[in-house]
């Protein structure tokens, strides 16, 4: 499935997104798996929550780390949690 | 004592227990133990609340409840819930079978997260000859419900050559069915399926047109159903990585609470296995023998000992390599460079004549009544 920048993104209720503290990191859970994430997925992903686009996803995370050009980044990492789905693209009304 | 070369030990991820030997089915290929009656002794709730709570301090983070049938647990939701207040990811993995409506918003409730329903077959008169039960209509029901409650949905078929004929037929249910996920195992040949191996083991020319047809719906299906193909070893030229490694990430607690580094490790004789009972699951992950016993190179024999593959595969599976060789820590013999390779072929050149003539044993169903004859 292709990218749709506008919608909005949110996390798949068919996964599960955890801190899991003997790793000390992000893992994704599904049926008999699961996926360690790096940090930076992690915070894209926990954006995942159904209320930003992807401009919500990049300003947040550009002033959460005071950085810019974080853009391709974050789509390229967005579009492989869809193919995965770990994540479902919602159409704004 | 083994670690001398300072292997190091990770923490388990993966807690399968086991809460029963009691099944109401009788599949020939049952990965329980054949003398399976004589171990009666079933861990109480208590038990398996600490085992939980202990693994997960460790790290385990995925719980598979099998059996037997855990349904029969009456205990079973108090378990469930209080893995997922552990964090656990919580998976049931089960024949469905007596499963209702009711029973499946009561584990949801508790925070059950995802149904794995095994049918035998996508038709009626195999799936029962198989199961041992009436029970195919209503196990697609079930299917059916696990849907309905928005659980992820996870079928599972075992392949063996009395429904590899039917790959088809198996890939047009789970689409109808609508699975979110499809495991296609081919039987692995220990316990019930290696008494009954010369009924159950297809041909390569089998395996290869069911895979073909696996193959194909997996692109067809792709981002719609999930499809994990469990390969048949014995056409293998290379072991599989079992377990991932002895003792890296898999514990099993059978249902009399002995701590297994696989599931089928009960059956290699003189490991000694721990049990829950006598020992915390941290003592038994990092300081018991049997768990120790295969952990990193220093156990191995040649071909492995100077082969380049071994922190691939780790020589294999133990127990096929004590079925086949009598010595467990013999390299598996699936493995092209394995001086007990021909053993491998005779199995298979012994399965097909029986298929290609009609004679065989009849299969031994796996039921209390036959297991008490292999306990002695
Ligand atoms: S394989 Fe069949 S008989 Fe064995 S535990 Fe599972 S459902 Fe029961
Ligand atoms: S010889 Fe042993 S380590 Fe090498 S590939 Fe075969 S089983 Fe694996």
């Amino acid at each position: 499935m292709a990218l749709d920048a506008q919608s909005l993104f949110a996390f798949s209720p068919l996964h599960r997104l955890q801190w899991e503290e003997a790793q000390q990191r992000y893992v994704i859970l599904y049926p008999e798996g699961l996926v360690e994430l790096n940090l930076p997925a992690a915070e894209i992903l926990k954006l995942c929550d159904g209320t930003r686009d992807l401009d919500g996803i990049v300003s947040e995370l550009e002033t959460k780390f005071e950085t810019t050009g974080l853009r391709d980044d974050i789509s390229e990492l967005l579009q492989s949690a869809l193919d995965n789905g770990w994540i479902r693209q919602i159409p704004r009304q | 004592m083994v670690g001398s070369d300072k292997f190091p030990v990770s923490s388990p991820r993966w807690l399968l227990a086991e809460l029963t030997y009691t099944c109401p089915l009788q599949c020939p290929y049952c990965s329980n133990p054949v003398d399976f009656a004589r171990h009666k002794d079933e861990l109480d709730t208590e038990d398996w609340l600490r085992v939980f709570s202990e693994a997960r301090e460790m790290g385990a983070v995925q719980l598979g409840l099998s059996g037997g049938e855990p349904l029969v647990r009456q205990d079973l939701p108090i378990l469930v819930r209080h893995a997922r207040e552990l964090g656990y990811y919580v998976n049931l993995i089960t024949s469905g079978y007596k499963l209702n409506e009711d029973r499946i918003a009561e584990l949801k409730n508790a925070g059950l997260d995802h149904i794995q329903v095994s049918i035998q077959a996508p038709e009626k008169t195999l799936n029962n000859y198989l199961a041992g039960t009436e029970s195919f209509e209503q196990k697609k029901e079930v299917a059916r419900l696990v849907k309905k409650h928005g659980y992820p949905m996870v079928l599972c078929v075992v392949i063996h050559r009395q429904n590899i004929h039917l790959m088809r037929e198996i890939l047009e249910m789970a689409v109808e069915l609508e699975a979110d996920y499809l495991e296609l195992a081919n039987t692995q040949y220990y316990g019930w399926a290696h008494l009954n191996r010369d009924q159950l083991l297809p041909t390569r020319e089998q395996f290869q047109e069911a895979e073909a047809i696996a193959q194909d719906y997996k692109e067809k299906l792709k981002g719609k159903m999930k499809i994990y193909y469990v390969v048949p070893d014995y056409y293998e030229d290379r072991p599989k990585a079992c377990m991932n490694g002895w003792g890296t990430t898999f514990l099993t607690i059978a249902p009399d609470g002995l701590a297994l580094p696989c599931h089928e490790a009960r059956s290699l004789p003189g490991l000694d296995c721990p049990n829950v009972r006598d020992m915390s699951v941290h003592d038994i992950w990092l300081h018991s023998d049997a768990f120790n016993k295969f952990r990193g190179y220093d156990w191995m024999k040649e071909p492995c000992r100077s082969c380049p593959e071994k922190t691939k595969d780790f020589g294999g599976c133990r127990c096929q390599a004590y079925l086949f060789t009598g010595d467990m820590t013999a390299a598996d013999p699936v493995c092209g460079k394995s001086p007990h390779r021909h053993a491998v072929f005779e199995a298979i050149a012994s399965a097909r004549s029986a298929a290609e003539t009609g004679e065989t044993k009849p299969m031994v169903f796996r039921n209390t009544k036959n297991s008490k004859s292999f306990s002695g």
